[in-house]
């Protein structure tokens, strides 16, 4: 079996195959992932709660939390890196983004469509 | 105790359902007698159930595919009968029942019957294309496959124990919601599907991570064959999109069991966004069946026409941008549903693309076929019976796809034409070319032509005089779904209709027949030289069926069309007439995790399905606990040794050798 695995796509690694870094460094890697998850998940309650800051912020501040937490996890605990033994993963993830982009982006859209072609009479009429 | 299962789940006044449960149940009971009598019951267990083997398990996924299509079938046949009788009457089928048939003919036609038949030759062929022993997760494999046959047995279960979904193959809320369908049909419908998709992803991302990482020496991306690309493409679709069918169906459960209001009615629920989420899982779905069909008419037509594919770089382009592309056309399922103009026209437009590298694929195909010396071989006829008839199914959808025309045919029976049309001369037909093509690779000895020609035209035929009347009364205002009608107008051409079935299912028996007939003959149809059709790539090169490590040597590929180089030129190692160094093999053990695993999802989606709440904890700690036992194994694999491997590849060189040296100058 694994033999082949070899033969092909030497430069290419699954996630978890890597073996060259020492234990210390691995698990150093895994701690500074997830004190920075716990400081993002940390502040975006903060924020939630808070009157500190601009109200109409908030949102987008969760938003940038939030995509910053993605990152934290891919870079960390998923071990997407840019160099050449990841062009695999690279991709997929590539993929991934594009079809959540997609039907995200496609749902929100015809979602809004629907809500504005589709209201009730009466809102209509209370709106004019 | 049982939750809400008593006696009236039995339904004991209706004779239909009971009578067709009470033949399936003596013919399972018959056939398990037959098999525990004549004491196979072990060899079926330790060579066949507990098999991690992707041969096998492409096998099995086959034979559920093949079953299920009989019930889907019957289901079919009873349907187009009620629309022949019910003209001015409540013909035979009383409306709740109607609907139940409906719902669980597409359900099973989808999911149980052309995506298991896809799944299946893809497990069964792309290890051999890739020159490779064994897919990615050979134990995950076989979970996914009895994670199928599993949502497959609920709803058979359905048929005997309560009732199933009356809402249509896609259950719509806020029909399918509590309120709409207080009984069991809708939790039926729900939880095989649930259990089953867990399956479908298993089985994708295994795919996928074989196309990308097991691959022979040599066999470079843009050597493989046109079947591993298509392959990859739609098991990629299969990992994006089948989640989305997941949430969707998880928010429809919470609705119903949690008192959730995702899509009721009341309370803030939005039935547009179940539209808007299942569609967006819905129409990759059908490009996830599709684009193995095409794959497999690539092989077909090549191997066929005795030519390299034309214009492969093409097809790959085409493969992908299909692939990329079935993300953006979801809307065009619900144009109706009050979108704007720019979103209809957009989406709308976003449909027609698809249509280009469609028509690019049906180009290369011709030009493959154009100029060579074309076989017409049963798996041929498949091809080009599927050339003629999926370019109109393309076609009328490409009508549907401009929504002033959507407005006039949405769910009438033009858009049941269109896409039975498409699904019957694309995937059926696909399957069908890759069954007849790749069964004496599986087993050894061909299939019998005469009767495979007559299942052939049978069904071509059947279809065509089931399918295009629909397309008439669809366009003459009939809407789908119709227990009965009055129109005098649509009668004539839903007794066309019947008429046609008829034909199609003396298809399908000559293919019953066929199959009983070439197991009859085996020994004349036996093929020693593992390349009964002169192909062109690797799934050739070894003998049929193949020996569980597939190759004794992985093979080294240095272009195209990888075997049909090698006969070329015919100086590959494996040929060596003194004889290669063998050497020892791994291959993983086989393991009853998957049938185990899926015994208690049974168990657990029968319980959740009657709200049998111990019966829930049970079957997923069964579950849980056969997962913990699979993860904490210490041998996974066996060896077989050099001496046994070298035994068994001897004897296949010995028997092509003869073959190898004449085929170099076709
Ligand atoms: C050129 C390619 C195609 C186009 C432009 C197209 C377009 C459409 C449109 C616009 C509809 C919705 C019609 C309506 O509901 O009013 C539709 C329905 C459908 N199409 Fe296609 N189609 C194409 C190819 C395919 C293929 C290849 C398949 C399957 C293999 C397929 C399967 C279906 C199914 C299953 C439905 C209806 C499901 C339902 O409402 O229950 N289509 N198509
Ligand atoms: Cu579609």
């Amino acid at each position: 079996m694994s033999e082949q695995t070899h033969d092909v796509a030497e430069h290419d690694l699954a996630p978890g195959e890597e073996e060259e870094h020492s234990v210390g460094a691995r698990v150093l890697s895994y701690v500074v992932g997830l004190v920075l998850a716990l400081l993002l998940t940390a502040t975006s309650f903060f924020i939630a709660g808070t009157d500190l800051v601009w109200q109409p912020s908030i949102p987008v501040a969760l938003i940038v939390l939030a995509i910053a937490q993605m990152g934290v996890h891919l870079v960390f605990f998923l071990h997407i890196t840019t160099g050449p033994d990841n062009t695999n993963n690279v991709l997929a993830l590539a993929f991934g983004l594009m079809v959540v982009l997609l039907v995200i982006g496609g749902s929100i859209w015809i979602m809004a469509n629907l809500n504005a072609n589709m209201m009730p009479m009466d809102h209509i009429m209370r709106m004019q | 105790m049982l939750g809400k299962l008593d006696w009236s789940a039995i339904p004991l006044d209706q004779p239909i359902p009971l009578v067709a449960g009470g033949v399936v149940l003596v013919a399972i009971f018959g056939v398990l007698t037959w098999v525990v009598v004549k004491g196979h019951l072990p060899y079926l267990w330790r060579e066949w159930i507990t098999s991690v083997d992707h041969k096998r398990i492409g096998v099995m996924y086959i034979l559920l595919a093949s079953v299920m299509l009989l019930r889907g079938g019957s289901d079919a046949i009873m349907m187009r009968i009620q629309q022949a009788v019910a003209y001015q009457s409540p013909g035979y089928l009383p409306p709740e029942h109607y609907n139940q048939i409906f719902s669980a003919h597409g359900t099973i036609m989808i999911f149980f019957v052309a995506m298991p038949f896809v799944i299946g030759l893809m497990n069964l062929i792309v290890p051999l294309q890739l020159g490779v022993r064994d897919v990615a997760f050979p134990t995950l494999n076989s979970v996914g496959f009895w994670l199928t046959a599993t949502g497959a047995l609920l709803v058979n279960i359905s048929l005997v124990v309560g009732e199933f979904a009356r809402t249509g193959w896609l259950a719509f809320p806020p029909l399918s919601e509590l309120s709409y369908s207080p009984g069991v049909g809708v939790d039926y419908y729900a939880w095989s599907l649930q259990i089953s998709g867990i399956g479908t992803l298993v089985a994708g991302i295994n795919l996928v991570t074989t196309v990308l990482k097991l691959r022979t020496k040599g066999m470079n991306y843009l050597r493989m064959p046109m079947f591993c690309w298509t392959t990859l493409a739609s098991n990629l679709l299969i990992v994006a999109a089948f989640p989305i069918l997941t949430a969707t169906l998880a928010m429809l459960l919470l609705d119903r069991y949690l008192g959730f209001h995702f899509f009721t009615n009341e309370a803030g629920g939005n039935v547009m966004m179940f539209m808007n989420l299942i569609w967006a899982w819905g129409h990759p779905e059908v490009y996830i069946l599709v684009l193995p069909a095409f794959g497999i008419f690539s092989e077909v037509v090549s191997t066929f026409s005795g030519k390299a594919l034309f214009g492969y770089r093409s097809m790959v382009l085409a493969t992908m941008a299909i692939c990329v592309v079935s993300f953006m056309v979801w809307l065009h399922h619900f144009f109706t549903m009050g979108a704007g103009p720019n979103v209809n026209a957009i989406f709308g437009i976003a449909s027609m693309i698809i249509a280009i590298p469609t028509g690019v694929k049906i180009y290369n195909w011709l030009f493959t076929m154009y100029g060579g010396r074309i076989r017409f071989a049963t798996p041929m006829l498949w091809s080009i019976g599927f050339m003629v008839t999926f370019i109109i199914g393309g076609l009328t959808g490409v009508l549907l796809a401009v929504p002033p025309a959507d407005f006039i045919l949405h769910n009438s029976m033009f858009l049941v034409a269109h896409f039975h049309n498409v699904i019957i001369g694309g995937v059926l037909f696909g399957v069908f070319a890759g069954f007849e093509y790749w069964f004496p690779k599986a087993f050894g000895f061909r299939l019998d032509e005469r009767w495979g020609k007559a299942a052939f035209w049978f069904t071509f035929i059947g279809f065509f005089i089931t399918f295009m009347p629909l397309y008439i009364v669809g366009l003459l205002g009939m809407t789908r779904r119709m227990q009965h009608y009055d129109v005098a107008a649509w009668r004539p051409w839903m007794m066309v209709a019947v008429i046609g079935v008829a034909v199609l299912t003396i298809g399908v028996i000559c293919q019953i027949v066929q199959i009983v007939v070439s197991v009859r003959n085996r020994e004349a149809l036996r093929d020693r030289t593992g390349d009964p059709w002169d192909g062109r790539s690797l799934e050739w090169s070894t003998s049929s069926p193949p020996p569980v490590f597939n190759f004794a040597f992985n093979p080294d590929v240095r272009g195209e069309d990888a075997y049909w180089d090698m006969k070329a030129r015919a100086k590959q190692q494996m040929l060596d007439a003194d004889g290669p160094q063998y050497r020892d093999i791994e291959m993983p053990r086989n393991s009853p995790t998957g049938f185990v695993c899926a015994f208690f999802a049974t168990i657990m989606g029968f319980a959740l399905i009657w709200h049998i709440w111990w019966m829930v904890i049970l079957g997923g700690l069964g579950a849980w606990a056969t997962f913990v036992v699979f993860a904490w194994r210490d041998h996974d694999e066996y060896v077989i040794p050099a001496a046994e491997v070298a035994a068994i590849d001897r004897l296949n060189l010995q028997q092509r050798r003869g073959l190898v040296s004449t085929a170099g100058e076709a």
